[in-house]
């Protein structure tokens, strides 16, 4: 009987069009940016009808690592999983000490990215980044940054800026709180001196009036957004939050090429573009050895920096 | 009047035939998800927002409105009934609601427990279109040291939920306190106490806690008390509606509950538990019943309810005047309100008015149209209580199980629903209350990142938290609930020994 059934499956699959039915972990709650990520590309495939029944599961906890553990473990050689994870997640396996990390998996292409905004609450007395990094400089710990979870890309970017402006990355007094929301009350409340979190989630206070932005960490100056990038204030940090796709190990060179070439035509397509729009995501797609290369530098430069900071030892 | 005007508006917009069936459709599925332990309000909106891809912005952010209130209501049900609420902020309605359907008085506990919900929602919706712009700017006073001396507050407050014996009770509670350390501690990214256990790393799920100790544990009970008379439960006793009595001692604790719900609610960093806590708290206090609170209060239904119905209605303040999500729900209609191109913020009243007033209105209808659905549900609901216990009980087991595979598939979650449904059991046997324990895993980790958070930004400065106004005022009110019932005690020192005498038993 169970041969019959597997054997009628198999025929199945076999008569089946070249359509693969993926199902997306997003390693996080629902709400937060994987699973909208994770979501969005679910919408997107089933309208274009690249993958007519995606299914999202959400797999929350730790940074992502335990998604990305149990999908390591479970899908090898699956040619109809994948994974969403980021920057963030590459922080999470450092910190975490997780058995299973970016290398156990096949990482597909980078699909959006956020950068980070350095803000200020408008009565704050400081104007700039430069008064920011010399009130850094005469006393570190005076200076309380709130931003998102420890380890994660908001603590690594007050890391890499403490560096640059010659201060002991230890001696940083960086408030950690669970989400953006949360830290950007500490920042309307007048509580902590500064905040690191993605432009998108300060963009309408910033227009408000209420926060002020000093800089942000993109390559170069962010069209529409009046504010220097940090590289132009003297500070060499060039930092990109990004979401990726991910499939499972053991693939073969054909199923790698199917879901090389389904996320291509995902991301070419005019909905994805609408989406990302929508939400104001940009699009960073970047994929094949050009990702793999960014992502080596990411790891290597976050793993030192969270070494400095004593959070990885 | 503008704001009238536009509220006015606003109704207009959202009693059009289709949105109201939209808001129909929410409160139903709402409903339905706060019956069932694990299933929150948050993971259905998630997967409905798909879905409304197709629809208008109005017309789906009122049926996630719809939801959200559905949801917050719905978990009453199942605490009350069956001793098993469906999500953290029902807990304390299972105190007395249950001990009131024991005792045939289900009807009236339910009863209370929606028309509470109904007046909570009414007026705190009411103050979100008219108040939202100031209550936000006193939620933001709310630093890491005011939240902190929040939590010392609810900490002293929670020993009214001890029930008979102050002794079991702190047990309960510091075990839930150090069930609390296990996972990454948030402020230095480090694991504690996880084992080398991946699944740990996020700490334990109050979800998963809650269903456990209350629904697995009641299970277990419940099981091992067949055929021993404290098994008889009264499905009805007298009327199965609130009697002039009952309407004489529920007024007062809703409006009660929702003065507390609703700015607690408003708070970034508030969360719909305390207020419940402290409803439940401040109405043990205030009752002219002391005798009946631990075996069936209809206060501590009322009160309670109330405040989780308005904290939700707070959570919308900071979300639609700062784009500030405070809960996963919230977190998920912030993401809904981005994919139709509209940014929650300061400018979204003044760039978006239909929407916002339309929002507004709707969440009206949908407290009101969860009136009209379950006011006559609740004679069905009691009925639940005749069905045979085996396989009333098959089902709860089925349900929390599925539940809590929904939210998290693994199989450690599934391990530790089973091992805290063992404890719950042993707990209950040996006369230990269960609720302190979960309160314990919802206040701990929060009163000790608000103390961190406070101490580090002062760098170390202890003096910090009795420097602020308000932080020192909740200290002081803290103290004296907790130093006055002693000086009380000690007048009357023969009552006070008899009664520790008791206690020990």
């Amino acid at each position: 009987m169970k041969s019959l059934v597997l054997a009628t499956l198999l025929a199945g699959a076999v008569a089946l069009p070249a359509l693969a039915d993926y199902t997306i972990i997003a390693p996080a709650n629902p709400g937060g940016g994987w699973d909208q990520t994770a979501r969005t590309m679910q919408t997107v495939m089933q309208e274009e009808g690249i993958s007519p029944r995606t299914q999202v599961q959400n797999v929350p906890g730790a940074g992502g690592t335990i998604g990305l553990a149990q999908f390591a473990s479970q899908n090898s050689g699956n040619g109809e999983a994948l994974i969403v994870g980021g920057y963030v997640m590459v922080g999470a396996i450092l910190t975490n000490n997780s058995p299973v990390s970016l290398q156990d998996v096949t990482p597909i292409a980078r699909l959006t990215g956020e950068y980070e905004a350095i803000v200020v609450p408008a009565a704050s007395p400081i104007q700039d980044m430069q008064g920011l990094v010399d009130a850094m400089r005469a006393d570190p710990g005076a200076v309380s940054w709130a931003g998102g979870s420890a380890g994660g890309a908001d603590h690594i970017a007050v890391g890499l800026i403490a560096q640059e402006a010659g201060v002991d990355p230890t001696k940083i007094n960086y408030i950690a709180y669970s989400g953006g929301g949360e830290a950007l009350a500490a920042l309307l409340g007048n509580q902590v001196t500064a905040g690191m979190s993605s432009l998108g989630e300060m963009e309408a206070q910033i227009e408000a009036g209420t926060l002020r932005l000093l800089a942000v960490s993109s390559p170069e100056r962010i069209e529409g957004v009046d504010a220097p990038t940090l590289i132009e204030t003297g500070l060499d940090v060039e930092l990109q939050n990004w979401r990726m796709v991910a499939a499972p190990p053991g693939l073969s060179d054909e199923q790698r090429a199917k879901i090389d070439a389904d996320i291509e035509k995902m991301v070419k397509s005019d909905a994805w573009q609408q989406q990302l729009a929508d939400k104001g995501w940009a699009d960073t797609y970047l994929a094949g050895e050009e990702f793999d290369a960014q992502l080596a530098a990411d790891i290597a430069s976050t793993e030192e920096i969270l070494r400095q900071i004593g959070l990885v030892k | 009047m503008d704001a009238f005007y536009f509220l006015m508006d606003g109704l207009a917009t959202a009693a059009q035939p289709m949105l109201l069936v939209y808001a129909l459709i929410g409160v139903t599925l709402g409903t339905a998800v706060g019956v069932l332990p694990g299933i929150g309000p948050a993971l259905t909106v998630a997967l409905l927002l798909p879905v409304t891809y197709r629809l208008d912005p109005t017309g789906s952010l009122i049926m996630f409105a719809g939801i959200y209130y559905g949801g917050m209501y719905g978990g009453s049900t199942t605490s009350i009934l069956l001793n098993t609420p469906g999500e953290s902020a029902s807990i304390i309605t299972a105190l007395e609601g249950n001990k009131m359907a024991r005792k045939g008085r289900g009807g009236p506990a339910l009863a209370t427990a929606a028309i509470g919900s109904f007046v909570a929602g009414l007026i705190a919706t009411l103050a979100l279109a008219f108040l939202a712009p100031w209550i936000v700017k006193v939620a933001l006073i709310f630093g890491p040291r005011e939240y902190f001396a929040l939590m010392v507050l609810a900490f002293v407050t929670v020993s009214a939920a001890f029930g008979d014996s102050t002794l079991r009770g702190l047990v309960s509670l510091f075990l839930g306190l150090a069930l609390a350390c296990i996972g990454i501690d948030q402020l230095s990214g480090q694991a504690r106490l996880s084992f080398g256990v991946p699944e740990m790393l996020d700490g334990i799920e109050v979800t998963t806690l809650a269903v456990a100790m209350f629904a697995i544990g009641e299970a277990m009970a419940v099981a091992g008390r067949v055929g021993t008379e404290d098994d008889s439960v009264i499905a009805v006793k007298g009327s199965v509606w609130m009697s002039r009595e009952d309407w004489k001692r529920s007024w007062k604790p809703w409006l009660r509950g929702t003065a507390t719900g609703f700015p607690i609610g408003a708070m970034p960093a508030g969360g719909a538990e305390i207020g419940t806590f402290l409803s439940y708290a401040t109405e043990k206090k205030l009752t002219k019943h002391p005798e009946e609170f631990g075996h069936g209060a209809i206060e501590g239904v009322a009160g309670p309810e109330a405040a989780n119905n308005a904290s939700a209605a707070g959570t919308l303040v900071p979300l639609l005047t700062l784009g500030l999500p405070t809960t996963a729900t919230a977190a998920i209609m912030l993401a809904g309100f981005q994919q139709f191109g509209l940014q929650p913020g300061p400018l979204l009243f003044a760039t978006n008015p239909t929407l916002v007033w339309g929002l507004i209105a709707s969440l009206l209808i949908a407290n009101a149209m969860l009136l009209v659905l379950n006011l006559p549900l609740i004679g069905l609901w009691v009925k639940l209580l005749t069905i045979p216990k085996p396989w009333l009980y098959a089902g709860i087991l089925l349900f929390a199980t599925l539940g809590t595979i929904g939210a998290n598939p693994s199989s450690v979650e599934l391990g530790m629903l089973l091992a805290f449904g063992v404890l719950g059991y042993v707990m209950r046997l040996y006369g230990y209350p269960i609720a302190p324990i979960v309160i314990g895993l919802i206040l701990g980790p929060m009163a000790e990142q608000q103390l961190r958070r406070a101490l580090s930004i002062s760098q170390g400065d202890w003096t910090t938290l009795i420097q602020s106004p308000v932080a020192a005022g909740l200290l002081a009110v803290a103290a004296l609930a907790l130093i006055i019932p002693m000086i009380l005690r000690a007048r009357g020192k023969g009552a006070v020994l008899s009664q520790m005498a008791a206690d020990e038993d």
